[in-house]
């Protein structure tokens, strides 16, 4: 667990996002921000990751898939979900497409406010969700 | 009980993996700042390889659990036997067998056959997909890389044993310092680089278009012995190359030091290589093999049969 938090791999799932917070993810790996510095690394398979990001409201067509991709991760994993759409379904609250919001669907640990949230928000959260889970060990 | 030492320590698998270690943290960190990055901490590689051993081991449903987890374990056996073989050449000169180089050369096929096995077991589209293109990069990079090592054995007077050719070079000046040598080490280079799955020639894990590849279903411990393998190859076969083509080095201090900073200079250009080239189609792997690279290998032969 304590290497968990020392080289987290990222996979990336777009659960209906408008792409926003998908660009605003892959900010983190450029040079300015750079989050392999922390060990961190976007890898294609979910069943190489450790954390899961969610970005986007979860649309009907996608919980089931949201859930299966959870379930295919080798655990221990976390969940982060990004972007207030994910948070509180955003401008979409009450559209018919989007009965369950993503925190019912999966077990999310963190939660990065923002439309979409900064490179420097998401870097802040995880780092808190990091010191969340060294406390918690 | 002496080999079994040797192979689990020091020449063979606990050496071969910290150097192996090192060796993927120099390409990360050289990859990094190529791209004006910072790159990870020098022990980023041990820790992926421990948190990697403490996950959870998924096999899919439906494979055959057996070939599933044992594939990697071939590829890694074979790996850590080529680093046994070479440094016991190296370090004891004279000790070599007849036929060792045809050994390692017949040795370094195996993880790519570890890889097409564990893609075709695990049942998944992608991965079958990645280990169908690893087998035509097998087909495409053997035939070059076989003809540029006869350029070695011609130059060392048709010897086949390692040791011979490194004492050959010692004597009259390493393989790559003659017009042959440098055109079959051009050639040894583009094969290593499709050995070592890096990019250009990353086609059978391919990241962005095949997820993976035959990677796609491994977590966890076989996850990490594939890893492993790959990092533990990326120091053995850069070291044959020094043996075959620059000279090698002897067991003497400064012989090592001379010979570990041949290893670094080829493997900063292999990451040069692969930060500076986009992944090439598998049939444009196949036509550059086939292509240009045999004819450079039979180029190179003619002229080391000529004496140049």
């Amino acid at each position: 667990m304590k290497a968990l938090l020392k080289s987290p791999w990222v996979f990336h799932l777009s659960t209906g996002s408008c792409n926003n917070c998908d660009i605003e993810i892959l900010d983190c790996l450029t040079p300015r921000f750079d989050i392999e510095r922390f060990g961190m690394l976007l890898v294609g398979s979910a069943r190489h990751a450790d954390v899961l990001l969610v970005t986007g409201i979860m649309t009907r067509q996608s919980a089931p898939a949201a859930k299966r991709v959870y379930e295919q991760m080798a655990k221990p994993c976390v969940v982060v979900a990004i972007g207030s759409c994910s948070l509180g379904q955003g401008i979409f609250k009450g559209s018919y497409n989007a009965p369950i919001p993503v925190d019912e669907v999966l077990p999310v640990d963190a939660y990065i406010p923002g439309c979409p949230p900064k490179p420097e928000a998401m870097i802040a959260g995880v780092v808190k969700l990091i010191q969340k889970l060294q406390g918690a060990k | 009980m002496k080999t079994i030492v040797q192979f689990l320590i020091f020449p063979g698998f606990l050496f071969t993996a910290v150097v192996g270690l090192i060796a993927s943290w120099i390409d990360r960190k050289v990859t990094a700042r190529v791209q004006w990055r910072v790159g990870p901490p020098w022990y980023q590689p041990f820790v992926d390889m421990v948190k990697l051993l403490g996950k959870e081991t998924i096999i899919p449903k439906g494979t055959s659990a057996v070939t599933f987890l044992t594939a990697p374990l071939v590829g890694l056996a074979s790996v850590t036997l080529i680093s046994m073989l070479l440094w016991l050449t190296l370090l004891n000169p004279g000790k070599g067998f007849i036929g060792d180089l045809i050994v390692v050369l017949y040795l370094s096929v195996i993880p790519a056959v570890s890889i097409i096995i564990g893609g075709f077991a695990s049942r998944n589209p992608l991965a079958s997909l990645g280990a169908s293109r690893e087998m035509k990069l097998v087909l495409g990079y053997e035939l070059p890389f076989v003809l540029a090592l006869l350029v070695p054995v011609i130059k060392a007077g048709g010897s086949i044993r390692l040791d011979e050719i490194v004492a050959s070079q010692m004597a009259t000046g390493a393989t790559a310092t003659s017009l042959s040598g440098v055109l079959a080490l051009i050639v040894a280079i583009m094969c290593m680089q499709a050995k070592l799955t890096l990019v250009p020639f990353d086609l059978p894990e391919a990241e962005t278009e095949l997820m993976g590849g035959a990677y796609i279903e491994y977590s966890g411990p076989p996850l990490a012995v594939y890893k492993l393998t790959k990092h533990m190859f990326m120091f053995a076969l850069p070291i044959f190359l020094v043996m075959t083509f620059m000279g090698g080095f002897g067991p003497s201090p400064i012989s090592l030091i001379l010979g570990l900073l041949k290893y670094v200079a080829l493997l900063v250009i292999i990451v040069l290589i692969r930060n500076t080239n986009p992944r090439v189609r598998i049939d444009q792997a196949v036509r550059f093999f086939w292509g240009p690279m045999t004819l450079f290998a039979i180029v190179a032969v003619a002229l080391a049969f000529l004496g140049w």
